[in-house]
């Protein structure tokens, strides 16, 4: 069970309204990433549903029953913080356990529990140390760990890689969705970065300024963003955005290209530029073509993606041709047509 | 900075300080020592000689010896245990977001700032009076018999006083503490499932250990040593002759210096143990 409905809620610091009037379900056992730019609010969403924040108006449902002024103890919730959160002084075991000493599980299976997540995070030879004398990716494991041993309805999660170095960041991002799979428990997971959306998420919320621009499943978002915003954010490279005269040629106010949805070549083509960066990846290359005369930002710089390798200086002139049935239309509101 | 010529240079520079405080801290210091092994009494025959530790017999065995070593301890052990809680308590009080929050905390430090012999005197007159004390006025407010509190609860009285002193300085040590504290660390125990005074219990305490020990180890040094408070008060009557006034007493009223350097050099020997045993718990919190 961990239904999570959000009925018109708000949230309001002073005179700000961070969240204005808000609706949400999440689903049974559904990984729901919640992705947008910092100060958004995805943070103070989350510890709305935790119940860390009292939301200014609205309703909150927690399978069926109304949360709304439940304390964040009883709503049988877990949340792994983005400084981790652990107690210091206790050792890894004691972490790990003090939510059970907290709510009077015996010891037998107290130490069942610990035992079983321990071995589940590879955290077997450290539960006797502190949190301390433990790596980055050690200590977010400790903290995971903490919060499975409760066996919640729900999992919440802020920012939870943001510490961890690029390569550790992959690392935990697998072993976290492997984590979902295998407990197949609601969880809702806070971050910036539109590739941990991606790669985790059963559904997306991107949230702008407390507002949700849309939600998804993220090869719905990839395919059909709502609108000009969420076409920007989701995806990497970002996707190109044109506005002016080459936009109004197919009846929009600002046409969208994704970088992997151009071809390129070195004779001729429907643009042309001269390149700039080429980012060779081996698998792909990205390349930054810039003066190609469309308004599509700082130097008409427009970015494309190749598979392999292309024999491509600093300097040469390149041609464009974007696949056109893959083409995103914008209005002038910045909502997709058709 | 570390070449040798810059090394020996530092230290012609700081040679001055150096041999200052070494001879602030070291002409005294052997003094005692040397006049401990006399009969030194200026007012009677002045020096009379070498005793070897005929005046550390005589300290010891004065049935005013063990009274003035347990008031000692009982005061410092009180007023820390005093400064302690409450100063907890305050700091956190007053990490609270509040209304005037800066003057409260100006008020709660002030007491800091008077004199130990001012602030014994106004406890002495204003409040402890058994007449004109504000304590006194509050008892016949409610019918009760007014205590002469610095005859009848002396200890209580000079205990006090001086946690009133000193409550300040451990308030203001802990409150830096308290603020230091990870604001996630709580919410992540509320999750968790614990009520206010196990979140204070398992994650406050623990984080002020090291605070504590510090007020702890300074607070001690110092009231191992307060003198003017008693001398002020209880003139050292009533029991609350410690071993700070009990050395006084026999260097200025029994004019007996050679006794009272004795006293003094156990006063060191004391103030050694305690700070031994202090370091030594202090070290297990510091390198946690
Ligand atoms: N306790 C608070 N008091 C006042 N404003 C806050 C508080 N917490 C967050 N905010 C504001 O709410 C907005 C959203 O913050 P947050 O939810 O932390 O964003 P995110 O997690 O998406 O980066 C920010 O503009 C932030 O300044
Ligand atoms: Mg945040």
């Amino acid at each position: 069970m961990g239904q999570i409905k959000l009925n018109q809620v708000t949230k309001s610091f002073g005179d700000v309204q961070v969240i204005p009037p808000l609706d949400l379900t999440i689903e049974d056992g559904e990984f729901t990433v919640f992705v947008g730019p910092s100060g958004c609010g995805k943070s103070t969403l989350l510890r709305l549903i935790a119940g860390l924040e009292d939301i200014t108006s609205g309703h909150i449902e927690i399978d069926g029953k109304d949360a709304t002024n439940v304390p964040p103890a009883k709503r049988g919730l877990a949340m792994v913080f983005q400084s981790y959160a652990l107690y210091p002084h206790m050792s890894v075991r004691k972490n790990i356990a003090f939510p059970m000493r907290m709510a009077g599980i015996d010891e037998a299976e107290q130490n069942r529990r610990i035992e079983g997540a321990a071995k589940a995070l590879n955290l077997t030879d450290y539960l006797d140390r502190r949190p301390g004398q433990l790596s980055g990716g050690q200590r977010q494991r400790v903290a995971i760990g903490r919060a499975i041993v409760r066996e919640p309805s729900a999992f919440l999660f802020d920012e939870p890689l943001s510490n961890l170095d690029a390569a550790l960041r992959v690392g935990m991002r697998l072993e976290i969705s492997e984590l979902h799979k295998r407990l197949a428990t609601t969880m809702i997971y806070v971050t910036h970065d539109q590739v941990e959306a991606m790669t985790m998420a059963d559904k997306i919320v991107v949230l702008r300024a407390g507002f949700i621009e849309q939600v998804g499943t993220p090869l719905e978002l990839y395919h059909n963003p709502r609108n000009e915003f969420v076409a920007g954010f989701i995806g990497s490279p970002k996707m190109n955005l044109i506005k002016g005269e080459e936009a109004q040629k197919h009846g929009a106010a600002t046409i969208g290209i994704r970088p992997e949805h151009t071809d390129v070549s070195k004779t001729d083509g429907m643009w042309k530029g001269t390149v700039g960066v080429a980012e060779h990846l081996g698998s792909d290359t990205f390349i930054h073509v810039h003066d190609t005369g469309l308004d599509s930002g700082p130097g008409d710089m427009v970015t494309v993606r190749i598979t392999g390798d292309i024999e491509a200086k600093h300097g040469d002139d390149i041609y464009l041709t974007p696949q056109l049935d893959k083409l995103h239309k914008f209005d002038a509101q910045g909502l997709r047509i058709g | 900075m570390a070449t040798q010529h810059s090394r020996s240079a530092a230290r012609i520079m700081m040679a001055p300080a150096v041999i200052l405080l070494l001879g602030w801290m070291l002409v005294p210091l052997i003094m005692t020592l040397l006049f401990s092994f006399k009969k030194y009494l200026p007012m009677r025959g002045g020096d009379l000689g070498w005793v070897g530790f005929d005046n550390y017999v005589r300290f010891v065995s004065s049935s005013a010896f063990w009274p003035s070593v347990s008031a000692t301890l009982i005061i410092v052990g009180g007023v820390l245990a005093i400064t302690i809680v409450f100063g907890v308590l305050l700091a956190i009080l007053l990490n609270q977001p509040m209304w005037g929050q800066g003057v409260v905390r100006i008020l709660v430090i002030a007491p800091f700032f008077v004199m130990p012999t001012v602030s014994a005197l106004v406890w002495k007159n204003m409040f402890m009076d058994p007449t004109n004390g504000l304590f006194a006025h509050l008892w016949k407010f409610f019918g009760a018999e007014p205590i002469s509190w610095l005859s009848e609860a002396s200890m209580p009285s000079i205990v006090m006083i001086v946690s009133w002193q000193w409550l300040p300085f451990a308030t203001l040590i802990l409150l830096t503490a308290i603020q230091s504290l990870d604001s996630e660390q709580l919410e992540a125990a509320e999750m968790d499932g614990a009520p206010p005074i196990k979140r204070f219990a398992f994650i406050t305490l623990p984080h002020l250990s090291r605070a504590i020990t510090i007020v702890l180890l300074i607070q001690t040094i110092f009231l191992l040593a307060i003198f003017a408070e008693i001398f002020v008060t209880t003139g050292g009557a009533f029991g609350t002759r410690t071993l700070t006034y009990l050395i006084f007493q026999r260097v200025l009223e029994s004019q007996n210096v050679g006794l009272g350097s004795a006293g003094g050099v156990y006063a060191i020997i004391l103030a050694n143990i305690v700070a031994i045993f202090l370091m030594r718990i202090v070290g297990k919190n510091l390198d946690a």
